[in-house]
């Protein structure tokens, strides 16, 4: 029983951390699906996400505005406005440009902007990390005191409900929206969908922006979570970010969502039955085995080369 | 030397190749025509190894190659060229006759730091070979330009001289006349009956140019919506009556 | 047109406050646990608001100012010469590579030894650069994961040193070989993945090595690292006061001189300065064999070179390898410099900083590779007040260069063969 109950804790303290990694994973797959390429700086916009969050937070507090509903609110608005205009100017200097190049110069170009961002924020900040305030505190235990007792926050059913929220909304937004639309035909074909009137550098803006605005979302959870923010706070949660988007099959919003949850209860798993010192080496493992023995993912389409 | 029996490629829901029969013996030119679409570059892309093949069976030189890594059946003697031309346009011309020899010089990292002489020795007969075909494609003028900066008709013809300084026993040439004008076609058309005759290279050819076709191939295998649709000499597939429905009724 | 112009102007300009302002105008501070909020100085409001200025100006009048640009660059005197002949530039390129060389033997008798100690790192970090040179820029493939091979050296000797007593001379082949091998066990699998999953596999790879010398603290000392690597001697002589070990001379008792610090410092410079030149001959050589060629023409087409029989895995697996052996070289006189180890400094930024060098310097071209490599690590200890500036500059300019000039400030010149006449 107390077994069970262990694998239990495990399991949620996983999923929990899984849904922020579907999260962040949505920016990778959508920039993947439609350009092709690997958003390396947008692990940085999330943690410029938690920055802002922790920034409003404080400033709120300090005006002596305390109430929960509010502060969540402003906190959240003011992450996703911060990070989504980032993500939009980050597209316009450093992918556009190099849209359409050999492969490695937006990679590189997109390697540049993430260091460039980290430090932006590490000299603005300090490096030292910040407590992030929990202010969603509490929660409650199953099971008795005398055997192990299963513990589930409140701050870990908010972070689950409000990814379910984030990603319906998702997927409402690209399967009716005339946006969405074009998106799905941009990712489809490019060249093709310009040549229909749909104007492709507004779509990818668009992408870059949604994508940046849910890591936001991110942040602000996971800084809670956590409760402390530091500049490199972005990068170790990019990289598990898109393992996750790869394994669900990099290009797929189902996908993402799925490597996410798979990849979050994996880490936790080793972090409860090994050590914590090993979780990244397993979620690092994940990503190698899939690229070499699955590279479409789960639920992504298999590529055909062309000659 | 090449038999394909019942070759056929699936790509998910699509059957590209449908139980396609082809056989080259040697010091033949065989052609494999058909409308757009046909497969017929499919084809050459199971054969050379690109893609391995839902069914069907390949033999050369009586070894059973479908499924083989690319590079193990150009080494085999099976060389191609592309429908889009494909040459490394940084590289000089007489570099992209030296990148393909790489079989005959000595690859050995420590000989060629040290220059032992049989490096030097097999470097200098890499370069007479490449000298050798430049001179009979008629490249020799421009040996040391940019391959990228030629003429489209030279890429053309550096192409097919790329191949054959491997040596190769079966040479297979994907629309080599395609935007070539009526005179260069003509030479293209000499160069392949050459190579056949003084070099003993059997030939496999894609093609649209039906003059060309007509002319040198010694049979003909016509493909639609990739299936087999008919075979024979040019003058038993030019009398078909399905090949001029599919074929010219197309045109 | 003009109202256009302005609303994408003035939304631009807004843009630039909102992903500046919040971040460098309102200073998160803790104290203790209490974190408050602190206004930046009135020099960086001002600053972000001068910025939105330029950015609005700049949209505004963008076509002028394009145009104005193209209209400077056609003013370079240089611009429209013809480029060298092939045999001029090979001779001149080597004429200046012998003076610089000759130049670099003689100068650290003149200067500090601080000086010295600095340009030892520089030679390290040339031989890294000219070694991920052969990876990214030769073979096309890019590796994120390149100071896990520098850490493989490093530790080799580190380890062998610690637990059988081997010196430097021993170490140096054994730690450059067992990197070289760690490239080809790793490299086997990822290789034919494609470009960009490459470079985040490779990545992932550094990563696993890192928190693995972290944790195996038995082995390895974990995040304490390793101290008491010895210095290189020569010819069993000593650089120390005293000798450390037994049947060893001293140097300075040997040649009758007085014993100085700076013996030391000197001769690990020029053990790094011949490492160096050792590698730059060797790739150079390399690049003109047949194995340059493949890797050139694996990268410009892979397909093309597949089916002239080229071994996609092979060709790759060498460039891999080739450029782990002398990281593993590297790491090895690193570990001699510094005489102490630990996992911190073997992190990815380290990657990322001789990726930096690399793209900076012009993919493949290795003397633009030299260059940056000085450049990159002496700026920053010159302007040592800027130095916390260093990767954000370093960051920058890696965008700026993609956008630009993505071929590198020197880009690399091709060495044609060319074909004779007859003979």
């Amino acid at each position: 029983m107390q077994d069970l109950l262990y694998f239990f804790q495990q399991l949620i303290n996983g999923l929990t951390i899984g849904s922020t990694y579907a999260l962040i994973a949505i920016g990778y797959t959508m920039v993947y699906g439609i350009i092709g390429m690997i958003n390396f700086a947008h692990g940085e916009i999330y943690m410029i996400g938690a920055y802002t969050a922790l920034i409003a937070i404080t400033g709120l507090a300090t005006l002596g505005i305390t109430w929960l509903p509010i502060v969540l609110l402003v906190a959240l608005i003011c992450a996703v406005i911060v990070s989504s205009s980032m993500g939009w100017a980050v597209e316009r200097v450093a992918y556009r440009p190099v849209r359409g190049r050999h492969r490695l110069i937006p990679l590189i170009s997109a390697i540049g902007m993430s260091i460039f961002l980290q430090n932006y924020v590490h000299l603005a900040q300090g490096s030292r990390n910040i407590g992030f305030p929990a202010l969603i505190e509490g929660g409650f235990q199953l099971g008795s005191e005398d055997t192990f007792p299963l513990s589930i926050s409140y701050i870990q059913i908010t972070i689950f409900i409000t990814t379910l929220i984030c990603m319906t909304a998702l997927s409402t937004f690209i399967a009716r929206s005339r946006t969405g639309r074009a998106c799905r035909a941009v990712s489809q074909d490019l060249g093709m969908a310009s040549l229909l009137g749909i104007d492709t550098n507004r779509i990818i803006s668009a992408t870059f922006v949604i994508g940046a605005a849910l890591a936001a979302v991110a942040g602000l959870l996971l800084g809670m979570y956590y409760g402390s923010v530091d500049p490199l706070f972005g990068f170790i949660a990019g990289l598990k970010a898109f393992t996750a988007a790869v394994l669900g099959g990099i290009g797929s919003i189902p996908g993402a969502m799925l490597g996410g949850l798979i990849l979050g209860v994996a880490e936790s798993m080793t972090s409860g039955y090994l050590s914590g010192e090993y979780k990244d080496v397993v979620s690092f493992g994940l990503l190698i085995l899939i690229l070499l023995f699955k590279p479409t993912g789960l639920l992504g389409k298999p590529e055909v080369e062309k000659i | 030397m090449l038999e394909v029996k019942n070759l056929s490629m699936r790509f998910g829901g699509l059957l590209a190749v449908d139980q396609v029969s082809v056989d080259v013996k040697e010091r033949e030119i065989v052609s494999i025509i058909g409308p757009n679409g046909a497969g017929k570059t499919t084809v050459f892309n199971c054969l050379s190894g690109f893609y391995k093949p839902s069914g069907g069976q390949i033999l050369f030189e009586g070894k059973e190659i479908q499924g083989k890594p690319d590079y193990k059946i150009s080494r085999m003697g099976m060389v191609r060229t592309f429908q889009h031309v494909r040459l490394f346009g940084n590289m000089t011309v007489v570099e992209n006759l030296l990148v393909a020899q790489h079989r005959h010089v000595n690859t050995n990292l420590i000989a060629g730091l040290l220059k032992t002489p049989d490096y030097r020795r097999r470097e200098k007969q890499s370069l007479e070979r490449a000298r050798y075909w430049l001179d009979r494609v008629g490249l020799l003028e421009v040996a040391n330009r940019e391959a990228g900066n030629l003429a489209y008709g030279q890429q053309r013809r550096l192409e097919i001289a790329r191949c054959m300084v491997t040596e190769p026993k079966l040479l297979m040439l994907d629309e080599p006349a395609a935007g070539l004008n009526p005179a260069e076609t003509k030479e293209l058309d000499y160069l392949i009956v050459s190579l056949k005759e003084d070099y003993n290279v059997s030939v496999l050819l894609i093609e649209h140019d039906m003059s060309l076709v007509m002319g040198i191939s010694d049979r003909i295998n016509v493909i639609s919506q990739g299936r087999p649709l008919a075979s024979g000499t040019p003058e038993e597939v030019r009398q078909n009556d399905d090949v001029i429905k599919a074929y010219l009724g197309e045109a | 047109m003009a109202a256009n112009n302005i609303k994408h102007a003035l939304f631009c300009a807004v843009i630039t406050l909102v992903i500046s302002y919040p971040i460098l105008g309102l200073n998160l501070v803790a104290d203790g646990a209490v974190v408050y909020l602190e206004g930046a100085t009135t020099f960086t409001v001002v600053s972000v608001f001068l910025a939105a200025v330029v950015v609005f100006l700049f949209q505004l009048f963008r076509d002028d100012i394009m145009a104005r640009l193209g209209f400077i660059s056609r003013l370079n005197p240089l611009s429209g010469r013809d480029p060298m002949p092939q045999q001029k530039r090979a001779k001149l390129e080597s004429w200046v590579l012998t003076g610089i060389i000759v130049l670099a033997l003689f100068w650290p008798f003149f200067v500090s030894r601080g000086s010295v100690d600095l340009a030892t790192l520089v030679l390290i970090y040339i031989m890294l650069a000219l070694g991920l040179n052969v990876v990214v820029g030769l073979a096309g493939l890019l590796d994120l994961g390149y100071v896990a091979f520098y850490a493989v050296g490093a530790y080799t000797f580190a380890l062998l040193s610690q637990y059988a007593g081997f010196s430097f001379w021993m170490a140096l082949p054994i730690g450059a070989c067992l990197a070289a091998l760690f490239g080809l066990v790793l490299g086997f699998p990822v290789l034919r993945l494609r470009g960009d999953y490459l470079a985040i596999v490779t990545l992932g790879f550094g990563e696993i090595i890192r928190i693995l010398l972290n944790n195996w603290t038995n082995l390895t000392g974990g995040p304490n690292g390793i101290g008491g690597i010895p210095e290189p001697t020569l010819f069993g002589m000593e650089f120390g006061r005293r000798i450390k070990e037994e049947g060893n001379t001293s140097f300075h008792e040997t040649l009758g001189i007085a014993y100085a610090s700076e013996h030391k410092v000197i001769f690990l410079y020029l053990i790094a300065l011949v490492l160096a030149v050792i590698t730059g001959l060797i790739i150079r050589r390399f690049m003109r064999m047949p194995v340059g060629r493949a890797w050139e023409a694996l990268r410009e087409d892979e397909i093309a070179a597949r089916s002239l029989g080229l071994s996609r895995t092979a060709v790759k697996l060498s460039a891999f390898t080739i450029g782990a052996f002398f990281a593993g070289f590297a790491g090895t006189v690193f570990a001699s410099k510094q005489g102490f180890i630990s996992p911190e400094s073997f992190v990815f930024l380290e990657s990322a900083i001789v990726l930096a060098i690399v793209v900076l310097g012009g993919m493949g071209s290795q003397i633009g590779v030299i260059l940056a490599a000085i450049a990159v690590t002496i700026l920053p200890e010159l302007a040592r007040e800027f130095s916390d500036y260093r990767m954000l500059v370093f960051g920058a300019a890696m965008v700026l260069m993609m956008v630009w000039r993505p071929q590198g400030l020197l880009p690399m010149r091709r060495i044609h063969i060319e074909l004779g006449k007859q003979g």
